[in-house]
């Protein structure tokens, strides 16, 4: 028992940075992940306010959920009740997946001063080039996808790994991108209102268009 | 729950079409309101006449319903997203067969039997926000609440992306697909708190509109940012108009009771004319057709 704990102590420290606990039933809790960057810094693309409520709120619930159903799904299998298992995956698709998507997000996001608008290069700006014409076609790809996306849901560029070409995706709700094939996600936007709405006064245009000043300004080869 | 049928004249209507409602004036006495369907405005140019649907002002200003949904949320509800769907689906019909229906036919036609055409997003979304407004009245919310909010809270709280939330009137519908019930009771007739995702409304599934609550991120971010559950005990403590739930119950109970009426004297008419008719219906036993036929 006490070499148990000993070894889970350890392994605590060693798991913390990148996000989750091991508890020592063996239960994996997720927490939620640090920016690299300040709410502000994103400014004036997207407002701070955005950034704080997104990140503090959104995600944060996402996990708390998600810790709470893996939690019932421990219990469930634990007891051999396949009903409750199966009644589980529904609340594990959304919270879990909401959690893997904004963890993305955070990465596909940078503020300007640490390169943040730049065009890609290497092999993904060739990759970009040879599948899509150019950066430009993309992102009008990309923003098309988007505002055409009716309800909740988000954008994706992926690399599909059997053909090894990019793709540019969608998916509903929080559904993460590997729902839609052998796809790795490379960057994703977050379509759900909740990404842009606080700052739908600062556009004069209809919602339509913010969904394309809103992309034009995070797919601008932010962190490709 | 209602007890009489209101002593107001309903249209009889094509049995697709069962939503009666009232018109704007909501704000008048149970005796007073007029049902009428949706009209679709007309405008006759000189060679053609197209009909187009109309952005209707909601039955109150814009602030009447602050504190507790402010203006600005109202406004841009209202004259953005209401006003896009109203606008593209006017763009989409035109010319179309659905260029000369209501909207009410322009949802289930668009609906296409749960394979929806282009336009039954911005249809259903155009009928979904005018029965939205229509749901909610100032100084409106308090009773019934309990057990009704309690359950709207639950269901409606987490885990739902845009979409929308729903008393409706279940009539004998079964839970599956329009199937008729074939062992209609009295019990079969409730109320059910069902939720829709996106555009999607009741109607679809030929249940009775009652109530509905916006839960798309846009009807309440300005307000309650990601608190949607004080957003809907809001919704449900100082908005609701229960005066029109009420009259919407009354209207969809009386078209239940007519379409009971017509269906029983369907199926008489058939039985009827099944002992006058050569041939017999088709009996199915066991999974093995009969062809019996007489000579």
């Amino acid at each position: 028992m006490a070499l148990r704990s000993l070894i889970c102590r350890k392994t605590l420290g060693l798991a913390s940075s990148s996000g989750f606990k091991l508890q020592f039933r063996g239960l994996q809790t997720f927490s939620l992940p640090d920016l690299s960057y300040d709410y502000g810094a994103l400014e004036p693309a997207i407002s701070g306010e955005i950034m704080q409520i997104h990140h503090q709120k959104h995600h944060q619930t996402y996990i708390t959920n998600y810790n709470m159903a893996l939690e019932q799904l421990h219990h469930a299998i634990e007891k051999g009740d396949s009903s409750a298992v199966v009644k589980l995956q529904s609340a594990i698709k959304f919270n879990g997946g909401g959690h893997i998507n904004h963890s993305i997000f955070w990465k596909s996001l940078s503020p300007v001063c640490e390169g943040g608008g730049e065009s890609p290069h290497g092999s993904l700006g060739w990759a970009i080039d040879e599948h899509y014409g150019s950066l430009d076609a993309l992102i009008q790809k990309m923003s098309t996808e988007g505002a055409a996306l009716q309800g909740s849901g988000w954008v994706w560029l992926g690399l599909d790994k059997e053909s090894k070409k990019l793709v540019v995706e969608t998916t509903v709700n929080q559904d993460p991108l590997v729902t839609k094939g052998p796809l790795v996600p490379l960057l994703g936007i977050d379509v759900w209102e909740h990404a842009y709405y606080l700052q739908v006064k600062l556009f004069s245009k209809t919602i339509w268009s913010l969904c394309d000043a809103y992309f034009s300004f995070l797919c601008d080869g932010r962190t490709m | 729950m209602v007890a009489a049928v209101a002593a107001a004249a309903v249209t009889t209507a094509n049995p697709l079409t069962c939503s009666l409602f009232p018109s704007q004036g909501l704000r008048g006495t149970t005796s007073g309101l007029q049902w009428t369907k949706r009209q679709c405005t007309r405008k006759a140019s000189a060679l053609t006449v197209t009909a187009k649907f109309e952005l209707k002002p909601p039955p109150y200003p814009m602030d009447a319903l602050e504190p507790h949904m402010s203006k600005d949320t109202f406004e841009y509800h209202w004259g953005k997203h209401h006003r896009a769907y109203v606008n593209n689906l006017n763009k989409q019909i035109e010319g179309t067969e659905l260029d000369d229906t209501l909207l009410d036919d322009a949802v289930l036609i668009t609906y296409n039997k749960g394979d929806p055409l282009p336009a039954f997003n911005n249809a259903a979304q155009a009928w979904n926000h005018e029965f939205f407004w229509e749901s909610m009245k100032p100084g409106g919310g308090g009773k019934p609440s309990g057990q009704l909010l309690q359950l709207i809270e639950r269901d409606f709280a987490t885990q739902f992306g845009s979409g929308w939330a729903w008393l409706v009137y279940k009539a004998n519908r079964l839970d599956v697909g329009n199937a008729v019930n074939p062992c209609p009771s009295e019990e079969d007739k409730k109320l059910v708190i069902i939720k829709s995702p996106n555009a999607v409304n009741p109607l679809v599934w030929d249940y009775y509109p009652l109530l509905t609550v916006d839960v798309w991120e846009h009807a309440y971010y300005v307000d309650f940012q990601n608190r949607r559950p004080d957003y809907i005990s809001t919704f449900m403590e100082k908005l609701v108009s229960w005066d029109a739930v009420s009259a919407r119950l009354e209207v969809a109970m009386a078209r239940a009771a007519e379409r009971e009426i017509e269906e029983a004297r369907k199926r008489k008419e058939e039985e009827e004319g099944n002992f006058t008719d050569k041939e017999p219906a088709e009996i199915f036993i066991d999974g093995v057709a009969d062809d019996s036929e007489t000579d």
